[in-house]
């Protein structure tokens, strides 16, 4: 086996625990998960099974790894090395085929959590030094700055000062002892910075004393989605660390789908220790000062709207009823798409999927299921997107499909169908 | 000993406990893997979320049904078709009681056993039949899902030629292919019949924590 091959291969065998044995051996090769994976709905390209973008690893597993693998070898009944040829083949794959949005395993008899391994699988492919180019691109960059597209303090300071003018609202940055420590994405920092006059708002209304980091405040973490989990720690790490110092009780994780995963379900087992304080995300954090009479709503938005579930905050996340609870409140002309909640359809961009560029194709391919899904209900004026990464690749797909659509944030909406004091 | 004296002596019970110790040792070697303890604080219950996601995975979801509904039809027939003929065809039930059990239940009437093997060789023709018509399929398949397949329906044909008892041979040639399968089983993906719990429960777990049934 080449170095490149054993270091990939050693990686996957250090990943895979009882719950990626158990998928191994229980996968029926039915094939059903297919018809839930967006990318192949959209080509019909039977190399887009989700099972099958983890054959690699399952080699791996049936050769080195699974019960009865040695007497299966001295039979040569088990299957043969993973070779190096093979892990190139399938890198697009696992990096432009995969947003590990979890679709497949809602249709798999077996319940295989397909998303979740491939995450793992991915730290093979970093061992190997087998990964896409604009995400190489995006890890450099989160390991010069710690943010994948570079925003530094700097930058972020200028739209703190332009949101402050905006609502007349001041926003602490290092406030000691704050009960709350908000962080950002990158693409709400650089793409929608409305979003922080609107915390400043909602905050000020509701009387909650927060501030953010001038040391940790990017949430994107692209060691999540390269599958690098040193890098993915180091980003964690520095948010913990800001928290600790800053003393805060809580850390709002933003309209960002991956990072509210990294950091409130995978990131105490990065770091390796339980946090002291709690992750809670926006929405999560807004439908309670909705609930505790903080935030009243006021007139609602009129628009006839729908919402695009965030996979990682909906289906993966665990926040089903939340964002619907406020927007019942903040939307008079509510409507559902098929499947809505935990069957939503990925919007396709997401796991890294749309910061790689030789990925665009398929996933303006996938993005086009994502659209059918909302023309299916008619005239529609606007999508809620509470993720800054799913609200980008909406904006990018409504342009190469020249549909005219409003795309808007939760957070945003709500602020601004507020109660006026 | 007469050939089917053999096949239903001591092979039989060699393949028996191939069968379970194989089977076991599997299950056992797979949990024994095991993973790390969760840090992060659970919105719900593991355990609960073990449970509900065995018991959800039963159940089809319609937005995938348009889609799948042959693979449910064909996958949920053989399954029950199967099961039935093997837990209340009146010889499997007379060979339980006289071999290993001691004591007999109700069995399948005739015509209820020729539903169940229709049943069950319908089921399970349209799936194997699908492994190479099926591009998808026919992509990730391999010989162990085929060799799988022709032995559980080799076992089931001549289960059924040999439902009268009047020939021995036919008896002993079903008896051959049940020991045979019984010794492939702990070593092929037929194991996902003693595997599929782990496999929903272990995602039915991650996702209970997190408040959600998947
Ligand atoms: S997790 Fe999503 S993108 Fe990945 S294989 Fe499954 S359905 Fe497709
Ligand atoms: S649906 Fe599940 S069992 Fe069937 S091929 Fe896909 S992963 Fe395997």
């Amino acid at each position: 086996m080449s170095a490149v091959a054993q270091k990939a291969v050693s990686k996957f065998l250090e990943f895979i625990d009882a719950d990626i044995a158990a998928y191994a051996e229980s996968c029926v090769h039915c094939g059903e998960c297919a018809e839930a994976c967006h990318f192949y709905l959209a080509t019909k390209d039977p190399k887009y099974t989700p099972t099958y973008k983890l054959f690699p690893l399952v080699k791996a597993y049936k050769r080195h790894k699974a019960p009865l693998s040695g007497l299966k070898k001295m039979l040569g009944l088990v299957p043969a090395e993973v070779t190096e040829d093979e892990l190139r083949e399938w890198e697009p794959l696992v990096y432009d085929a995969c947003t590990m949005c979890g679709r497949c395993t809602l249709v798999c008899p077996m319940g295989i959590d397909i998303a979740g391994t491939i995450r793992k699988m991915r730290e093979g492919f970093v061992a190997a030094g087998i990964v896409p180019e604009g995400l190489s691109v995006a890890a450099a960059n989160a390991e010069r700055t710690g943010s994948p597209m570079g925003v530094t303090l700097k930058a972020l300071s200028a739209q703190i000062v332009r949101q402050e003018k905006e609502t007349g609202i001041k926003i602490e940055i290092d406030k000691k002892g704050a009960d709350y420590m908000a962080i950002l994405s990158s693409m709400e920092i650089m793409g929608y910075p409305e979003i922080i006059g609107a915390y400043a708002k909602l905050f000020k209304q509701a009387g909650v004393s927060w501030t953010i980091s001038s040391e940790a405040f990017e949430a994107t973490n692209v060691g999540v989605q390269i599958g690098d989990g040193k890098m993915a720690k180091m980003l964690v790490q520095r948010i913990v660390d800001a928290a600790e110092k800053l003393k805060v009780k809580h850390v709002i994780s933003p309209e960002c789908g991956h990072a509210y995963g990294a950091l409130r379900w995978a990131g105490p087992n990065m770091v390796g220790k339980e946090f002291s304080f709690k992750v809670v995300h926006i929405i999560e954090l807004l439908d309670q000062l909705r609930r505790e009479g903080r935030i009243p709503a006021g007139e609602k938005d009129g628009r006839r709207m729908t919402l695009h579930d965030p996979c990682q905050l909906i289906r993966r996340g665990g926040l089903l009823q939340e964002p619907r609870t406020l927007l019942d409140d903040s939307c008079s002309d509510f409507i559902e798409m098929e499947g809505a909640g935990i069957a939503n359809l990925c919007c396709g961009g997401g796991g890294g999927v749309s910061a790689n560029e030789r990925a665009r194709e398929l996933q303006m391919a996938a993005f086009a299921q994502k659209l059918k899904q909302i023309n299916d209900l008619g005239d529609i004026d606007a999508v809620v997107v509470p993720c800054a990464n799913c609200r980008t690749v909406f904006e990018d797909g409504l342009d190469e499909f020249e549909v005219d659509l409003e795309v808007v944030g939760l957070g945003e909406l709500v602020a601004e169908t507020l109660a006026s004091k | 000993m007469s050939f089917l004296q053999i096949v239903e002596g001591p092979l039989f019970y060699i393949a028996a406990a191939i069968f379970l110790i194989g089977a076991i040792w599997r299950v056992i070697g797979i949990i024994k893997i095991g993973h790390k303890r969760d840090l992060a604080p659970p919105k719900g219950s593991g355990k609960v979320g073990f449970v509900a996601g065995n018991l959800r995975h039963f159940l089809p979801r319609k937005i995938f049904a348009k889609r799948t509904w042959v693979h449910i039809i064909a996958g949920y027939s053989f399954h029950f078709g199967l099961f039935a003929l093997l837990l209340f065809a009146a010889p499997h039930i007379d060979f339980a009681r006289d071999r290993i059990l001691g004591f007999d239940w109700p069995a399948l009437p005739r015509w209820g056993f020729i539903i169940a093997a229709q049943f069950a060789f319908a089921g399970l023709i349209m799936l194997w039949v699908r492994r190479f018509s099926d591009p998808v399929m026919r992509l990730i398949s391999d010989w162990d899902d085929h060799i799988g397949s022709w032995l559980t329906f080799l076992v089931m044909l001549t289960g059924c030629l040999a439902l009268q008892e009047s020939h021995n041979a036919l008896k002993a040639i079903h008896m051959l292919f049940v020991d045979v399968w019984l010794i492939y089983f702990p070593f092929s993906r037929l194991m996902h019949a003693g595997t599929f719990f782990l496999s929903r429960g272990y995602t039915g777990a991650t996702y209970g924590r997190k408040g959600m049934t998947l």
